[in-house]
Parts: C-alpha cells; sequence; structure tokens
C-alpha cells in the first residue's frame, strides 16, 4: 500500500507544474519559478495599479531573456501609444517587433459602430490571434485587458461563452498567457473574469496610507504548486516592475569572521577585533551636529581605499552637499566616484512609503554589488512610517544585507525625545555594533564623546573618547581624567597645560633640592673632617697619659723591690742594685 | 477639392450609390451560412444591383482579419457610403441591418 502511495508521489513529481519564469526581478521568487507554463494567468487590480506594464514586462522580458517571443493583443491603447508608454523603461517594442520577437495587435471595438443582427462569435479574435501566435511562434501571450469586448458588444450570453472558448483554446495552444482585469467592486474583475482563468490569479494593489503611496501585489491562488502567500511589495521605476520577497524568517546564515576596519584606527583598537565584522550592521547614533554623517563618510572612504564597493544612500543631504561638505575634512568621496567604487543613492524619505524605499534599496544593491553600504540617516524614515514599520524593514533590510555578506552602517539622529529613544531601541537590538556619539558639555562648550556601546562577539573598550573631527579627517583622543572628572576639549587642554607648568615647576624644585642636599653634604662631610681632627688629638692626649702611667708604675715598681729587698739581703740587694743599675 | 467633387456626385446620384461591403464568414459554418443567406435576400430585396459585396473566409484570410479589425464574425462592413459600420451577427434582425445599413 505505502509503496504504491511512494509511487504516486513520484509519478505526480514528474508531472510536476512547469513554470515560465516572467524574468521580473523578485516574482519568480514569490511564485517559485514563475507563471505556470501554456496556462492562462489572471492579474487583476485597479486602475493605474500596474497591469499593463506587469503583462509588456512578462512578452518584453520573455522575448529579450528566455528567447520566446510573444503576442501582446491590446484591447485598450494602441501600439504607437504602448511603445511610447514604455520607451522610458528601455522597451523597444519596434524592434523586437522587427525581429519578429513581439506582435502587437490592436483590437478595438466601437459601439457606436456596430450593429448586432444576430447570432456571431468571436471567431475573427482566434483567428487574428492564432495568426499571430503562428507567425512568430509565440509562446507568451497577453490579453490587456479583455474585458473591454464587454463595454462594446452587448450580448453578454456569447461572450462569456466565446471567453470560455478563448481559455481553453490557449491552453490548447500550449501558451502562457496572461489576462488583465480590472478590478469589480465585490468580484476580481468586473465581468468576474476569475471564474474562467483559475490557474493562477495575482492582485496588484495600490495603496496610498499616510499620503503615501506603495503598490503591493499577492499571489491569491496558483494551482499546484506552493507560492509565497504575502502581500509583496513592488516597484515600477525606470527599469520595469521589481518585487521584493519579504522576509526569510529563517536564521541561518552564513557568518564571517573577517573584520573590516572602522576607519578609524583608535577605534578599531577599541573594538576588540580591530574593527567590525565582515557582514555585520553598525548603528552610529547621536544628537544633531555630532559627527554621525562624517563618521558614515569616513567609514566609505576607507573601504573605498580598500578597493571595496560602496553604496551611500543619503535620506538627508544631496550628494553633492556630502562631498563638498566632506572635503572640508579631508576626505575625497568624489576620486572614489570617479573609479566607480562609491555610487550614492539619495532620496527624500517621503517620496515614496517604507516598502519602497526598501525595494529601490534592494534593487541598487542587486544592481552595484556593494561591499559596505551606509543608510544615513534611518531616523528620517520614520517620517514615512511608524517605529515598528521602520523596525521590520529594517530587520528585513539587515537580513538581505547579512545573507549577501555586506557591512551596513546607519547613523541614526537621536533627539532628546522618548519617540526617537524608541527608534535607537527598536534599532540597537538588531545591530551588531552600536557606537553612540554623544554631546558633553562643559565649561560653556560641548563636546564630542564616543562609546561602544555594543559589539557583538568581541571584547569592546568600555571607556569614553573624545571624537574629534579634524582637518585631516577623524580621530579619537582618549579623554582626560583629572581630579575633577572626565575632562574635554579647551578643559582637557587648559588641565594639559596646567600639568605641564606643574611639571616644569617640579623640575625645577627638585633640581633646587639636588643643590641643597650636595651642600649640605658638603657641609656635613667637613664637619666629619674636624671632628677626626678632634678625636686624634684626645686620642693622643689619652696615649700621653698612658704612658706617663705606665712609666711611672714602672718606676714606681722598681723602687718598691729595690725597697724591698734592701731591707731583706742588704748586700745582694745593693749588688743586685748595683747591678741592676 | 476631389472630396467636394465625389461628395456632389454622391448626393446627385443618392438614388443610386454603389454600396461596398465586404462579409467575413468563418468557413461553411451554420451561422456564416445563414448570415450569408439572410443578407443576399435583404441585399436582393432593397439594393438590387447596387452593391459590390466581397464574401472573405476569415480563416483564408487572417491578415485582412486584422488590418480590418475583424473580432466577432460573421462581421459585415460597409466601407462605402459613409459612415462606416459594422454589423456582426446572423443578419437575422432585418430591422437592425437595414438600420445598419442607412437604408430605413
Amino acid at each position: 500500500m505505502s509503496k504504491k502511495i511512494a509511487h504516486l508521489k513520484k509519478s505526480a513529481d514528474q508531472t510536476e507544474l512547469q513554470k515560465t519564469p516572467t524574468g521580473i526581478p523578485g516574482l519568480d521568487e514569490v511564485t517559485l519559478g514563475g507563471l505556470p507554463t501554456g496556462r492562462p494567468t489572471l492579474i487583476c487590480g485597479g486602475p493605474g495599479c500596474g497591469k499593463t506594464l506587469f503583462a509588456l514586462e512578462f512578452i518584453v522580458r520573455g522575448a529579450e531573456q528566455y528567447n520566446e517571443p510573444g503576442v501582446f493583443i491590446a484591447f485598450e491603447e494602441k501600439p504607437d501609444e504602448l511603445s511610447a508608454n514604455v520607451t522610458s523603461l528601455g522597451f523597444d517594442l519596434e524592434q523586437l517587433q522587427k525581429q519578429k520577437k513581439l506582435k502587437i495587435d490592436y483590437v478595438h471595438v466601437d459601439k457606436t459602430e456596430i450593429e448586432e443582427t444576430g447570432e456571431y462569435d468571436l471567431e475573427g479574435l482566434f483567428i487574428r490571434l492564432g495568426y499571430a501566435i503562428d507567425s512568430i511562434g509565440a509562446k507568451r501571450v497577453v490579453l490587456d485587458t479583455i474585458e473591454n469586448l464587454f463595454s462594446g458588444l452587448t450580448n453578454e450570453g456569447i461572450l462569456r461563452a466565446e471567453l470560455r472558448r478563448l481559455f481553453s483554446w490557449l491552453k490548447e495552444k500550449g501558451v502562457t498567457a496572461i489576462i488583465t482585469g480590472e478590478t469589480g467592486e465585490k468580484t476580481l474583475t468586473r465581468q468576474g473574469l476569475e471564474e474562467y482563468v483559475s490557474d493562477c490569479v495575482i492582485l496588484l494593489d495600490h495603496r496610498i496610507i499616510n499620503q503615501i503611496s506603495t503598490r503591493r501585489l499577492r499571489v491569491i491562488k496558483y494551482r499546484g504548486t506552493m507560492h509565497g502567500t504575502n502581500e509583496y511589495p513592488f516597484l515600477i521605476d525606470e527599469e520595469g516592475i521589481s518585487v521584493l520577497p519579504v522576509t526569510s524568517l529563517k536564521l541561518n546564515k552564513q557568518v564571517s569572521t573577517g573584520i573590516v576596519s572602522s576607519g578609524i584606527k583608535p577605534l578599531d583598537s577599541m573594538l576588540g577585533k580591530g574593527g567590525f565584522y565582515k557582514g555585520s550592521s553598525v548603528l552610529v547614533s547621536g544628537t544633531a551636529g555630532t559627527g554621525k554623517t562624517s563618521f558614515a563618510a569616513s567609514f566609505i572612504d576607507k573601504a573605498c581605499e580598500r578597493k571595496e564597493r560602496s553604496l551611500y544612500f543619503a535620506f538627508e543631504e544631496s550628494p553633492n552637499q556630502i562631498i563638498r561638505n566632506m572635503r572640508s575634512i579631508g576626505i575625497d568621496l568624489q576620486k572614489h566616484i570617479d573609479k566607480g567604487l562609491l555610487e550614492f543613492y539619495a532620496s527624500r524619505p517621503t517620496l515614496y512609503g517604507l516598502e519602497m524605499h526598501l525595494v529601490s534599496i534592494h534593487k541598487a544593491i542587486r544592481k552595484f554589488k556593494p561591499q559596505v553600504v551606509v543608510l544615513d540617516p534611518i531616523t528620517n524614515l520614520i517620517t514615512v512610517g511608524s517605529v515598528s514599520d521602520v523596525k521590520s524593514m529594517l530587520v528585513r533590510l539587515i537580513d538581505f544585507l547579512q545573507s549577501e555578506q555586506i557591512t551596513v552602517m546607519f547613523t541614526a539622529l537621536s533627539l532628546n525625545t522618548i519617540v526617537s529613544d524608541q527608534t535607537d531601541e527598536g534599532v540597537s537590538s538588531l545591530v551588531d555594533a552600536w557606537l553612540l556619539i554623544k554631546d558633553i558639555e562643559l565649561n560653556g562648550e560641548r563636546n564630542r564623546g564616543l562609546y561602544v556601546i555594543k559589539s557583538r562577539g568581541m571584547q569592546h573598550s568600555n571607556q569614553i573618547r573624545e571624537f574629534i573631527i579634524t582637518d585631516n579627517g577623524l580621530d579619537l583622543v582618549d579623554v582626560y581624567l583629572g581630579p575633577e572628572g572626565v575632562l574635554v576639549g579647551s578643559a582637557r587642554e587648559a588641565q594639559k597645560l596646567l600639568e605641564q607648568t606643574g611639571q616644569a615647576l617640579h623640575t625645577h624644585a627638585i633640581s633646587r633640592k639636588d643643590r641643597e642636599l650636595t651642600r649640605k653634604r658638603r657641609l656635613l662631610e667637613a664637619r666629619i673632617e674636624s671632628l677626626k681632627t678632634e678625636f686624634e688629638s684626645t686620642e693622643e692626649e689619652l696615649n700621653k697619659v698612658y704612658i706617663e702611667e705606665d712609666i711611672k708604675r714602672g718606676i714606681a715598681q722598681e723602687t718598691r723591690q729595690f725597697m724591698t729587698e734592701f731591707r731583706e739581703g742588704k748586700k745582694e740587694a745593693i749588688k743586685g742594685n748595683k747591678s741592676n743599675k | 477639392m476631389g472630396y467636394n467633387e465625389e461628395k456632389q456626385s454622391n448626393w446627385d446620384g443618392r438614388e443610386n450609390p454603389v454600396y461596398k461591403l465586404r462579409l467575413f464568414v468563418t468557413g461553411t459554418s451554420a451561422v456564416s451560412v445563414r448570415a450569408i443567406n439572410n443578407l443576399q435576400s435583404i441585399l436582393n430585396e432593397y439594393l438590387t444591383d447596387r452593391y459590390e459585396l466581397e464574401i472573405i473566409d476569415a480563416h483564408q484570410q487572417p491578415l485582412l482579419v486584422k488590418s480590418e479589425n475583424v473580432t466577432a464574425v460573421p462581421m459585415l462592413i460597409k466601407s462605402y457610403p459613409d459612415p462606416k459600420r459594422r454589423l456582426i451577427g446572423d443578419m437575422s434582425d432585418k430591422l437592425k441591418v437595414l438600420r445598419g445599413l442607412g437604408l430605413t
């Protein structure tokens, strides 16, 4: 039994739904490969949501990238109008038509010149479509917007029957078709086309929130295959449509142990490993005028000097403004731009919604393939979304950058208000390293103090350094820890001066003491000499007494002996005495 | 100049302008045959010898189908006299056919 099921499964795999890639960046990821091959797909949405462009891009990309010729049946716009509309996107429809890769047929049904005189069918349309398909061997077909038939012809019964026949005929033909339809009031399309096209339905949406529009796309239905079910933001710009697959929820990114220098040597030594990890995210936050942009520019500058490609997303200043301003601190970004190592992308945050920003950032990164990216400042994005929106956008951005092993630096403005504190909070939990530049106010001046608040995966310094901006770039200086606490700026200089003076005085004092000591020694030495002399004379005196005493005692003894002998032996004594003498 | 003259002659011979008609059909399908028969009888009745009718099999002339912007079939295109009109269907509604040809 189980064997049989396994067998069935296998055969199901073999006949798995084939997909035709649209070539629209991102969409093929959402649909896991593209639209169902040989089947019709319904694209529906309100006016101006990009249905026609979507369909046209499907055809053009098919012809250009996948060598699949396509037929575009236009019910709304004339061929020259269509070409004019998409020339700005770099689609040359004329050229494609000459190359027999594209056929455009304009089907126009004018109610005013038509009289319905009885039963009819739409064979004419079939013939035209069939002829167009066969003449170039088309694999892709677009019907834009077939619902227009309903406004020209009145017999709905016939139309519906013919539509049903058309879609099954398209399937028989084995072409991958896109049918566009305008959203109805209660149905996906006004005429309920979804009834006929049931394999794949994609809804385009154009929503305005807080006066900012975001285009979104959703795959409502895709028979026989997995597909992304979320709403995905998409962007229409000078290169056509790009869709952003929102999130990969898995946290299984490859990580690098490579190190990227911060661009400021003393800071590298504050970060345990000599810089940031490659592919990590760095947040630089600080109040206004603390040098966040300078910091970011210096980071970029050093990256470019290492020949790493860098992208700078500016949300506040124009590129020229940044280049000019950075020149004043000795950072020349222009030369990197000239070498093609650096590119700026400047846009006002209010230009479009957050999702759109994300899509355009994605696109720019995909295109330029940088190793280092700077977003300056992310706080401005808060003007177009709530804190949680910004956070979720940044999560996805960081996610993407990490998977591409791109090091990113965000700058964030922190005001002393609750809202932006939240911003910091929100973002800071996402980033790998957080540097805070803080104003230190002392003695009537402001100075910048730099803290490394966090740096994941390395032993970072807990010290505050003074962050100074010089004509030759950025530098960090040890703050002075005086008896009155942390000293920075001119207070530090003053304290240094004070210390130097003290030192000089001290040296002077010491040399005086030395001389004094020498003098004292000499004095003492002199005294020792005299005392020695005194001692010698005293000693001599003493010796003299001793000798006298000895002589005295000797004589006394002799005399005494003589006296004794004299008294005892007389003659001998006298003899003795005489012989002694 | 030429236009005016033509117009003039139109008015002069308004009793008998020659109708230029093209009927697109699909082979010998039932509805096509019906259309041809209905149209023939109407034309013979109202426009005796005052019409040029070209019957075209859409399957055989796809390029003409495209250039003439044919969608629904059968389709009768009246290209002369003005205004240009298109009549679709099997021509069973005689009143509508006459209205379409400007004969009422």
